[in-house]
């Protein structure tokens, strides 16, 4: 091989490796992209052992749950009503069949319904005109209610009370 | 077991571009092989590079159609390795012609290996389409893995033994081990009962100390991984296989229960198992001895069990130095199985500790996109399945690695996508496959629109329908 043959060939050579770290480099470089996580990018739950090292990051363990038996008209026309809750769903609303009859004009007929699921009590919308609101939020699905958090319908709030 | 979440891009254009270097790389790679020989453009090169190039070209297409979201860096890392260790055979493969013309090449049978296997790995893309899908096959996978390790056993016509270790079968064609395969099945075993046992095992149990133990019985599954290694290594003889296949269930279950407790009982288990096999098999002891004592002058001559093979290993990779010999000029030949067990000792000869870094690094960046894919997804079953493939492969090298650097005893496993041997590379495009299938789920977008016909149709102000709005909905 000739003198200038081989130079090329050494160079070859050479401009190999140099490929060679291009590749790696430039899949580190697309990786680095990937590395900005999401908006939650606080790792999973704190296994056992971090917990120990780092007390504070135990969550809060939930508040003992008294179950609901009660509902109370807070506001409205039927302002100081109670009402007894058993085990079976509670229809609110202007309609007659309803549950709890609501003489309030910004109610609709058939307006939310209250039910039990598990030890707790979920309130659901039913399509209404002017929306039902858990705690001044509006409801687009249903939710569960804990005791004491406000729930209006039109000009009517009401309670759950242990 | 822990979710991290990836702003959700194809990053499909990203994969394409890694992949024209990562072509470029295993071309040049089999160009420069040839380069001395005055035979750069042979046969091989061509159908090599045009094997390589269509068969990744259409992974592509299938990961662009199938699993949009899968993670873009993985396929470009294979390619790249595996046309490396295509090169290197091809290169071995012209100095073993040299000084024996009868010899038959290795290459070419790599190439069609490497087709078949990429092929695999696509058709597994197009049929699964969810990993979740194997979960229900948990307890099938675990006969079919028993199987599998079994069949090397068998009468004749079918088990082989070659070179001391009943690890084959043959199969029409050549010959196969089913063991590489049974390194996934069991892989989809552990996933599937830990994912489903997690709970159990991490709650009972007796608190000794700072450790909690597990309870008598659920170490049964382990005593049972314990069982299966130990039985590869006696009957089998294949001290690699043993300690992937224990390795990989201490992983699992470490990272399905995080008890340290695992760790300490599987490596109390591995020093007893060490202890028994040093004692009961000469061939064992005889590996120890060639490790501790390589460069004494009657181990290295002894047969067999001499160190002849990782002492070559180790000059060629001093030969190599810094930057290498270049390829195609050095003499990794001179090693004995250069081409499979020691292919990377061939490669640091000629591409130096600069080249074989390179590749290391490559191998990293792969198993930490596995165990990324690990962390993104979002079911048990997926986040266990991909942690324990991604370590197979890390476990895999580093036994090799380790072994050719005279770190740990020299054992017989193959290189990752790298040493000749169809049956290993067709069971990690396969793994890759299945690591695809998870990066997908833990990357793609949760679907946020409504499912299409849970709302009456909307009404215009004017009481006239609404125009409608041609809105994308999740297929799947």
């Amino acid at each position: 091989m000739s003198e200038a043959g081989e130079l090329t060939v050494t160079l070859f050579r050479f401009g190999f490796l140099i490929l060679l770290w291009v590749l790696v480099l430039s899949t580190v470089g697309a990786l680095r992209r990937d590395l900005a996580v999401g908006r939650r990018n606080r790792v999973g739950a704190p296994t056992a052992r971090e917990i120990r090292r780092n007390p504070e990051l135990m969550e809060e363990p939930p508040p003992a749950r008294a179950a609901a038996r009660r509902l109370v008209v807070t506001e409205g026309p039927l302002a100081g009503t109670n009402l007894d809750l058993a085990a079976s769903p509670i229809l609110l609303g202007r309609a007659q069949e309803a549950t709890l009859v609501l003489d309030d004009d910004y109610a609709s007929g058939r307006h939310a319904r209250l039910f039990p699921q598990g030890s707790r009590w979920f309130i659901e919308d039913l399509g209404s005109t002017n929306g039902t609101y858990l705690a001044g939020a509006q409801l687009t699905r249903a939710l569960p209610v804990e005791p004491n958090v406000p729930i209006r319908i039109g000009k009517t709030v009401i309670e759950l009370r242990p | 077991m822990s979710d991290v979440l990836t702003a959700p891009r194809s990053r499909r254009n990203v994969e394409l571009l890694l992949l024209v270097l990562a072509l470029a790389v295993a071309i040049s790679a089999s160009y420069l092989a040839g380069i001395d020989r005055e035979e750069a453009f042979s046969e091989f090169f061509w159908t090599q590079g045009l094997t390589l190039t269509l068969m990744s070209l259409f992974l592509h297409i299938v990961l662009r159609v199938r699993a949009k979201y899968a993670d873009p860096l993985i396929l470009p890392i294979v390619v790249a390795l595996n046309g490396l260790g295509l090169a290197m055979i091809h290169r071995l493969d012209l100095s073993a012609m040299q000084s024996n013309p009868d010899f038959a090449p290795v290459a070419s049978q790599q190439v069609m290996w490497t087709a078949v296997a990429m092929g695999a790995a696509a058709a597994l893309l197009i049929l699964l389409r969810d990993h979740r899908l194997l979960r229900r096959f948990t307890y099938i996978s675990l006969i079919v893995s028993a199987v599998l390790l079994l069949l090397p056993l068998a009468p004749a016509p079918i088990g082989l033994e070659i070179n001391g270790a009943r690890i084959w079968i043959s199969v029409g064609i050549g010959t196969f081990q089913p063991g590489e395969i049974a390194k996934i099945t069991l892989a989809i075993f552990f996933a599937g009962y830990l994912s489903t046992n997690r709970d159990l095992i991490l709650l009972a149990g007796k608190k000794i100390g700072p450790l909690q133990f597990p309870r008598f019985r659920d170490l049964a599954p382990m005593a049972a991984a314990w069982l299966v290694s130990i039985g590869v290594l006696i009957f089998q003889r294949d001290l690699g296989s043993s300690i992937l296949f224990f390795g990989l269930f201490m992983v699992m279950i470490y990272v399905a229960t995080s008890r340290v407790s695992w760790v300490l009982i599987g490596l109390a288990m591995i020093g007893v198992g060490i202890f028994v096999a040093l004692e009961l098999f000469s061939h064992v002891a005889l590996r120890f001895d060639s490790w501790l004592n390589a460069f004494s002058p009657d181990v290295y001559d002894r047969v067999p069990g001499g160190s002849h093979q990782v002492v070559q290993g180790l000059f060629g990779l001093a030969n190599g130095g810094l930057a290498g010999t270049g390829l195609g000029a050095g003499r990794p030949d001179l090693v004995t199985y250069a081409n499979s067990d020691m292919i990377i000792a061939a490669l640091g000869e000629e591409l130096g500790l600069i080249g074989v870094v390179a590749v290391v690094m490559l191998y990293v960046l792969l198993v930490s996109r596995g165990i990324r894919a690990a962390l993104g997804t979002k079911d048990g079953f997926g986040k266990l399945l991909a942690c324990g493939l991604s370590f197979t492969i890390a476990l895999q090298c580093f036994v090799v690695i380790g072994g050719i650097t005279r770190l740990i005893p020299l054992t017989g496993l193959t290189t990752p996508f790298m040493s000749a041997g169809g049956s290993s590379l067709l069971a990690n495009w396969l793994i890759v496959a299945l690591i695809l299938l998870i990066s997908e789920t833990a990357r793609r977008p949760a679907p946020t629109t409504p499912m299409k016909d849970s709302f009456p149709a909307a009404v215009g102000v004017n009481g006239k329908p609404m125009k409608k709005r041609t809105t994308k909905v999740a297929t799947r």
